[in-house]
């Protein structure tokens, strides 16, 4: 057995929580996307915004694979020009968060008190009120805006839309758009 | 001055004295600025001529190569050449002229989505969108082309950008916070790689395309440990042919001892090499036994596929010093015996019992020149011999397509070399199929009478199609036959002004040869050879590398090493 194969047997596939952070520039996300696509990874959810670093965007991605697979993808995206750092979170403590709204369907009045008493528990709030419907806004880990979805089926889910999980190290040394420490 | 002129100037404050391109609609502007400007320009037939030559140019000087054209079509016939480059980490400046701004995305004439098309086969590309933008956009192209893994870089320019008033600054300072590439070793790192290799009992060294900017570096460390040198395609000319500690060439086509040594050894390392699978054959059966120390300046490479134990990441002009001055001579006089008894016992041989086969003239070749010029070729089974028969003793001076094996690379490869190595003899090595993807090109040798001898190996097959299907397709041939409209390529040659000769014989070929060598002017050779050579060893694709068919060699050998005669 190689040293490959046996590197490969101990490896297992699991979620990884990538922050990638990137220059704004033109296609920037072209690039990342492409380079997703060419080496055969699937992007399980992404979100990108402003990062506090003018000029600099963050993207979090969350990438099914092998850890040694993930340590190459890492290294290939860090070979993109505008891409100036690459964390991979589940290396680490880190805390995540992801935003969905869920419009749900209210048939009967006991139905919307029964909503309502489900929205309180899960910290949720109403944002939208209809005669039919109720939009819901969740904020949470992955677990917990899964656990909603479950919660409204019965009830009858008309849409729902999540924004992708968000992501940050948890200790105040490491800052994800940190450069000094960028190897490459 | 205008945008075009400005792209002019900021080449030429990098340094840039040759272009190789194409004019059209779309990067006129670039061309009428060429009117005035002391760059020359070198007008190839095809644009992905000028891609290879402009790539050649680097790989031979180590300067980077630049190359023109227009938008749309002359842009996508870049795309060959670009990915030739971005393979071989070859440091290429593509400037090609695009559509005016208003008309982008709106399917206009010879527009072409070219920062799309070619953006996964270049280390970074750019469409300018501000005049202003220009120096600061060829600043940042020339030191990510030039510096770390070096690449091709594409600028794409609409015309109205290339016509507008320039008002900026040519003195700009590169601020890349995406782009460091780390130079220098890690000392830790550096010390580990020097404690495996003291303690190795049968090390090996394997250098890479890297070393052809590190030869000294490569020769010092070989030197100091006594070190058995293997060199990859790419490493041709890294380290002399001709020297005892060289073992050849790895991998499919490699040598008996180069490949042998791979499967025996305890330790390898890896210099400035990225371990392709024609390299490694099945990765499971690679190096079996060997430590692996990995130095390479591309963190990605390291790992991709063989499991580095050892990773330094670094540039081999830091990194292979500090190593050496950790290391001494080693006692390899058991592994040496042993290397020695293969090198005796499987030296190139080949049968001349026939009619002319291609290995001899490449052989004749390379005794006419001792190896001191330099060496293109095309792809195929005569670049394969070539490797093996003809390789170059200087770095930079053996120039082949490896990663993407591209054939057409050859002959505008020789034009760059040329351009890039003025007063030297240039070789260019080529089949009768590969020959034909940029036959083009012998016009613009003839316009700069290049000293370019073309020697064709014309066996009226794809040669190394052709071996495929005998060996692995049942012998089923299968559209490789070009003998019966080949053209006559020493009238071909005439055609275009170029002194041609068709050989049939190897006393012809004998006298022939040195001629050509002397003329300094373009020769074009055309080799009829024995149809059905084949290139040994031979490791069938997916295999492993002690799986290796020796061919024509003695039928007495060992350990699952097959014997086949032609």
């Amino acid at each position: 057995m190689s040293a490959t194969q046996a590197a490969q047997v101990l490896d297992v596939a699991r979620n990884h929580v990538l922050s990638v952070t990137v220059r704004d520039r033109p296609g920037v996300l072209v690039r990342i996307a492409a380079l997703f696509a060419r080496r055969g990874f699937n992007i399980e959810s992404l979100s990108v915004a402003q990062s506090e670093t003018p000029g600099m965007s963050r993207t979090t991605f969350v990438v099914f694979g092998e850890d040694a697979a993930i340590e190459q993808l890492q290294k290939q995206l860090q070979k993109l020009i505008d891409v100036v750092k690459v964390i991979d979170h589940s290396e680490g403590p880190y805390v995540e968060r992801e935003l969905m709204l869920i419009k749900v369907a209210v048939r009967t009045p006991e139905d919307r008190v029964e909503l309502r008493q489900i929205a309180q528990d899960f910290r949720a709030r109403i944002i939208d009120v209809d005669r039919h419907a109720l939009v819901f806004e969740v904020t949470g880990d992955e677990g917990k805006t899964d656990a909603f979805i479950e919660q409204m089926r019965s009830f009858g889910i008309l849409e729902l839309i999540r924004t992708g999980r968000v992501a940050l190290p948890r200790s105040a040394g490491q800052r994800a758009t940190d450069t000094a420490t960028r190897a490459a | 001055m205008n945008g075009a002129a400005a792209l002019l100037k900021a080449l030429e404050r990098h340094g840039v004295t040759t272009v190789f391109g194409h004019p059209g609609g779309a990067i006129m502007p670039v061309y009428d600025a060429l009117y005035d400007s002391p760059i020359r320009h070198v007008l190839v037939r095809h644009e992905q001529a000028g891609a290879h030559a402009a790539d050649a140019y680097y790989r031979a000087s180590g300067r980077v190569g630049v190359c023109f054209a227009t938008s749309g079509p002359g842009a996508t016939n870049l795309v060959t050449g670009l990915a030739t480059a971005h393979m071989d980490s070859s440091a290429l400046i593509a400037v090609t002229g695009n559509v005016p701004s208003a008309l982008i995305g709106t399917d206009a004439f010879q527009e072409a989505d070219v920062t799309g098309i070619t953006l996964p086969i270049t280390k970074h590309n750019y469409l300018v969108q501000h005049v202003d933008d220009i120096p600061m956009v060829v600043t940042e192209a020339f030191h990510i082309a030039s510096t770390g893994r070096p690449g091709p870089v594409l600028i794409d320019i609409p015309k109205d950008v290339q016509q507008a008033e320039f008002t900026g600054t040519f003195d700009v300072e590169v601020d890349l916070p995406g782009y460091r590439p780390t130079l220098i070793g890690n000392a830790r790192q550096i010390k580990r790689a020097a404690n495996a290799i003291r303690d190795a009992q049968r090390p090996v060294m394997m250098v890479g395309g890297g070393g052809q900017s590190s030869p000294e570096a490569v020769m010092r460390f070989a030197e100091v440990t006594g070190i058995p040198v293997i060199t990859t395609l790419m490493g041709i000319g890294a380290y002399p042919a001709g020297a005892d500690q060289a073992l050849g060439m790895p991998g499919m086509h490699g040598t008996v001892t180069a490949n042998r040594a791979i499967t025996h050894c305890d330790l390898i390392v890896g210099a400035g090499l990225r371990f392709d699978d024609r390299v490694t054959g099945k990765l499971s059966r690679f190096a079996p036994n060997a430590t692996i120390v990995h130095i390479d300046v591309a963190p990605a490479e390291i790992s991709k596929l063989v499991k580095a134990h050892v990773p330094v990441v670094g540039d081999l002009r830091d990194v292979l010093p500090r190593l050496t001055e950790q290391l001494g001579p080693l006692a390899l006089d058991d592994w040496w015996a042993q290397l020695k008894e293969w090198k005796a016992r499987y030296p190139e041989r080949f049968k001349t019992d026939k009619p002319l086969v291609s290995q001899e003239v490449i052989q004749m070749l390379e005794r006419a020149t001792g190896g001191d010029c330099v060496v293109t070729t095309e792809v195929g089974q005569h670049q394969m011999f070539a490797a093996r028969l003809f390789p170059t003793s200087k770095p930079r001076t053996w120039i082949s397509s490896g990663g993407l094996g591209t054939m057409g690379f050859g002959l505008p490869a020789a034009i760059g070399a040329a351009f890039a190595r003025p007063g030297e003899t240039v070789v260019c090595v080529a089949g009768d199929g590969s020959i034909q993807m940029n036959i083009q090109e012998l016009a613009t040798i003839y316009k700069h009478q290049l000293p370019i001898v073309i020697a064709i190996t014309n066996n009226g097959m794809l040669g190394m199609v052709r071996q495929w299907q005998e060996m692995f397709h049942a012998q089923r041939y299968s559209e490789v036959f070009l003998a019966d409209s080949n053209p006559d390529f020493a009238k071909l040659a005439e055609a275009y002004g170029i002194e041609g000769h068709n050989v049939f014989d190897r006393e012809t070929a004998a006298r022939i040869i040195p001629e050509a060598l002397a003329a300094k002017k373009p020769v074009l050779l055309n080799f009829v050879v024995y149809e059905s050579e084949k290139v040994f060893p031979m490791i069938p694709a997916g295999a492993g590398v002690d799986e290796m068919i020796i061919g024509d060699q003695e039928p007495d050998e060992p350990e699952g090493e097959k014997a086949v005669t032609r």
